[in-house]
């Protein structure tokens, strides 16, 4: 019994940093509409803050005054980053400031690596609760009772503050109708900056509690985002105490898992959101959405036109260019440019399903990487040959986008996108975790195409094919039947339905598409590289892929080819540099900054009536 | 209950001087000016679509205008941020309500609540309540569990809870039955006797002809024809023209 009860206890204290980060999460997005991908950052340097600070001052109210004050110091960062960077883009479109949201990543990464290094930290216990208590003859840590204690706090604290206050009850107005407080006199500016700090400071908060526990490191900032956003979905949005019985749930969930089935943990977490998402699609506290009131990526796009003859030209010229490239070029400029048609071929395939599907993917390296395992997991285990192999990556790809996606596609906006990054996470480490069938961070190698394709300038061809073939077919694919019912099904889902379109249907199989030509890019990757390794399934991949998209541009179709091209390019001269995350964090948000429209867009909207793209208004 | 043309008001509240309004790349208003003078009522009259609500919006500043001025009490306050100018004692109360639904009665008015305002009138909760005894026994039912008339009444309370001096009211009759129309025409003279402007848009007379002491009509964004409502009333041949019957 005892047992129970301590196995009991330890999965609500686990809950407590998970229940802190997701509330600030949630508390940021219900406010200012933004999903801070910075927040995983703030719970990092919470912790890592926290690490430095204790060791300073000692004894009991020493360590608690250090928890706090490190992350009073992460919420003053970040009001830097709301003041400097967001301010600029509250009506910008929500795709433009999530990847705002990227910049930062990067720079608190290279920042904490020159500060902390790059060893894990191991936090000393807690002063005065360091003990265990014995519960019926179990021991219990004092420390994971002091996180109950925490959280409990926390979550009366937030209420009080939410439902006494005239600020909470500003906050509440905001979340509803952020214009109409304005117009009764409130101040949003720093109403939203207030949110940002109370938010980051939660985020940095469950980040400093854990030190004790976790200590810190440098993959704390992506390893928390996944499990905070599967919290937010399946506890709704915007709700507090959703968070808490969501955190509550997964964490009760993981300690007892363990016992029954060791490796579970991540399967069940999976579950648990599947069978909330069919039962409760809108979360165990949250409310529908109104029907489009997300998804849409900023103001109403004009329609996709044909290519006008100039713009045909130069297409044609690109091609031609790329067709005689291998006389000249050397090798290492033939690998970067495969490398570019490998990614533009990933990014159209993200920008298929973002920009003309309207269902934004923060998870689209599991079907890259996905079909890049498929096919070295049947290359390796069946000696198949590489022209059958191949094909396994599309259509792998397209099998897992096909589960996944069914879930996904129930839900519209910024709650589908987190579910999307929350499935590739667990596709993710899957790979990482199951080792004796993946080689886990060994990778597979030794994925080399056939003899015919041995040498540099026949398998660049081969990409070219593949490459250009691939988002060519997503481009003539707009122009059919089914895109259009899935431009249909973006612009309204409700008028969509009344024509007869099953909406869910559509977007399912527009996302399994669009997941079977990420799974190309990522058979042909394979064969480039000869092996492949779990990175490129990771967050950073998708965020690298959507990065590209936006750099090119969501509103043009010759966007994310634009986009991978300068990413491919610019990653290729930094990332031999010092620092050079903080230099591409800069450059990404300068970018936003300064061209919201993307480099595509920025062209376009130069030349595009010359090129017969626009019409002159 | 109108004023004759001849009377001068002592004293312009609010006056707008050839505002243009765009939504994106559409040019809504052109040339829209009017003027508001301490007490007065003036009608904003117009059909669907006519540009009022935009008129409106433009004057908190919720659709900044591209060109014109907007002076409140002898400043002016183009460009302002829509906080400064309700804190300046300008009320907006929006056409579609917009009562926070989550939250109660009470804390909807807690969240229009502004300091006491030198010249304008000074309002407490006992004070609102007394003005709409529907809302002090409703006070801690969520705002969007309340009728329709209950959701204007606690708009314009909310509103008045942040003091002002003047109001602009957008079709409050709009939707409301009968006998709560009549409880707003009284609501409106007692907000005129305390001394407050209003502007108030409406798509046809009926209302307006109570409570207005001018009219202003517009159309397609334009100004089409100032007067008095008594003029107004006894000239059929512009208000088959521009408004609903
Ligand atoms: N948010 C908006 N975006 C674009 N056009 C709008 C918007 N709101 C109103 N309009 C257009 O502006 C014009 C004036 O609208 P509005 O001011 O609401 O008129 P009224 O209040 O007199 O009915 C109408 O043609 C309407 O279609
Ligand atoms: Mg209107």
């Amino acid at each position: 019994m005892g047992f129970y009860i301590v196995q009991f206890l330890t999965g609500l204290s686990s809950a407590s940093a998970l229940f802190l980060v997701a509330s600030g999460l949630s508390i940021i997005f219900g406010v200012t509409r933004i999903v801070n991908f910075t927040h995983g950052s703030f719970y990092m340097l919470g912790a890592f803050i926290a690490y430095s600070l204790v060791g300073v001052l000692d004894g009991f109210f020493g360590f608690w005054i250090s928890v706090i004050l490190s992350a009073m110091a992460v919420g003053l960062i970040a009001v830097l980053m709301e003041m400097l960077i967001l301010r600029r883009i509250y009506q910008a479109p929500e795709l433009f400031q999530l990847v705002a949201t990227f910049g930062p990543i990067l720079i608190i990464q290279d920042l904490a690596l020159d500060i902390w290094g790059p060893e894990d930290l191991f936090g000393a216990s807690a002063p005065g609760m360091d003990g265990a208590i014995t519960i019926m003859g179990t021991p219990m840590p004092e420390y994971d009772l002091a996180l109950i204690a925490l959280s409990a706090v926390v979550l009366g604290g937030l209420w009080l503050l939410f439902n006494k206050t005239r600020w909470g009850t500003l906050v509440r107005a905001a979340t509803e109708d952020r214009d109409m407080i304005s117009a009764l006199g409130v101040n949003q500016k720093w109403l939203f900056t207030g949110v940002f700090f109370l938010g980051s400071f939660l985020a940095a908060l469950g980040g400093a509690a854990q030190v004790p526990k976790g200590g810190a490191s440098l993959i704390m900032d992506f390893e928390i985002l996944a499990p905070i956003f599967v919290v937010v979905v399946i506890g709704g949005m915007g709700s507090i105490p959703g968070a808490f019985m969501a955190a509550l749930l997964i964490s009760e969930l993981n300690v007892f898992g363990i016992l029954v089935w060791p490796e579970s943990t991540l399967v069940l977490m999976f579950l648990v959101m599947a069978v909330v998402l069919i039962l409760r699609p809108w979360g165990l506290f949250g409310k529908p959405e109104a029907p489009g009131q997300h998804g849409q990526v900023g103001a109403p796009e004009q329609p996709y036109r044909p290519l006008s003859r100039k713009a045909n030209t130069l297409f044609a010229a690109v091609l031609g260019l790329l067709l005689v490239l291998p006389v000249f070029a050397s090798d290492f400029s033939l690998v970067l440019v495969m490398d570019m048609v490998v990614l533009s071929l990933f990014a159209a395939s993200i920008h298929f399903l973002m920009g003309p599907g309207g269902m934004v993917s923060f998870g689209h390296a599991a079907y890259f990487g996905g079909g890049a395992y498929a096919v070295a997991l049947i290359t390796s285990h069946f000696e198949l040959p590489m022209e059958v192999a191949f094909f396994m990556g599309p259509l792998g790809a397209c099998a897992l986008a096909l589960l996944f996606g069914w879930f996904c596609v129930r839900r519209s906006g910024v709650y589908l996108a987190m579910l999307t990054l929350a499935f590739a996470q667990v596709a993710w480490s899957v790979v990482f975790q199951w080792g004796e069938l993946t080689g886990g961070d060994d990778g597979i190698i030794g994925i080399w195409p056939s003899p015919w394709l041995g040498s540099k300038a026949a398998y660049y061809y081969f990409t070219l094919f593949f490459g250009v073939g691939g988002i060519m077919v997503l481009r003539r694919t707009l122009f059919t039947p089914f895109g259009y019912a899935m431009r249909a099904c973006r612009d309204s889902a409700l008028r969509s339905a009344s024509i007869g379109i099953d909406v869910n249907r559509q977007q399912w199989l527009a996302f399994a598409f669009s997941g079977a030509l990420a799974g190309l890019a990522g058979s042909l990757f394979v064969y480039s590289k000869g092996s492949i390794f779990p990175d490129e399934m990771s967050l950073a991949r998708s965020f690298d892929g959507l990065i590209m998209v936006l750099l090119g541009g969501v509103k043009t179709l010759a966007g994310p080819v634009a986009g991978a091209s300068a990413f491919t390019w610019l990653d290729d001269v930094i990332s031999r540099l010092d620092y050079w995350r903080v230099i591409l964090g800069s450059l990404i948000i300068l970018i936003v900054l300064a061209f919201p429209q993307g480099i595509a867009g920025f062209f376009r909207e130069r030349f595009g009536v010359w090129f017969g793209q626009e019409t002159d208004t | 209950m109108s004023t004759s043309a001849e009377f001068i008001w002592d004293h312009i509240m609010l006056k707008v001087s050839g505002i243009h309004s765009y939504y994106g790349r559409a040019h809504i208003l052109s040339e829209i000016s009017l003027e508001v003078g301490r007490g007065e009522i003036l009608a904003l009259l117009g059909r669907n679509g006519a540009g009022k609500s935009t008129t409106m919006k433009s004057i908190i500043g919720l659709v900044p205008p591209a060109k014109g001025t907007i002076e409140f009490l002898g400043e002016n306050i183009q460009g302002m941020p829509p906080f400064m100018i309700a804190r300046k004692g300008l009320g907006y109360v929006p056409e579609d309500r917009r009562i926070f639904a989550a939250l109660s009665i009470l804390e909807n008015l807690e969240v229009g609540r502004q300091p006491e305002r030198q010249g304008a009138p000074y309002w407490t909760l006992e004070r609102l309540f007394d003005l709409f005894p529907n809302l002090a026994e409703l006070r801690d039912r969520p705002g969007g569990h309340i009728s329709g008339g209950e959701q204007q009444m606690l708009t314009i309370a909310r509103t008045l809870m942040g003091n002002p001096s003047a109001i602009l009211l957008d079709e409050p009759s709009e939707g409301l039955a009968p006998v709560i129309v009549e409880k707003m025409i009284e609501t409106i003279m007692t907000l005129k006797s305390e001394g407050l402007s209003v502007i108030l848009s409406e798509q046809n007379l009926s209302f307006a002809s109570y409570v207005a002491d001018r009219a202003t009509i517009i159309e397609k964004g334009q100004i089409r024809y100032e007067g008095t409502i008594d003029e107004l009333q006894k000239n059929p041949d512009v208000r088959n023209a521009y408004l609903s019957v």
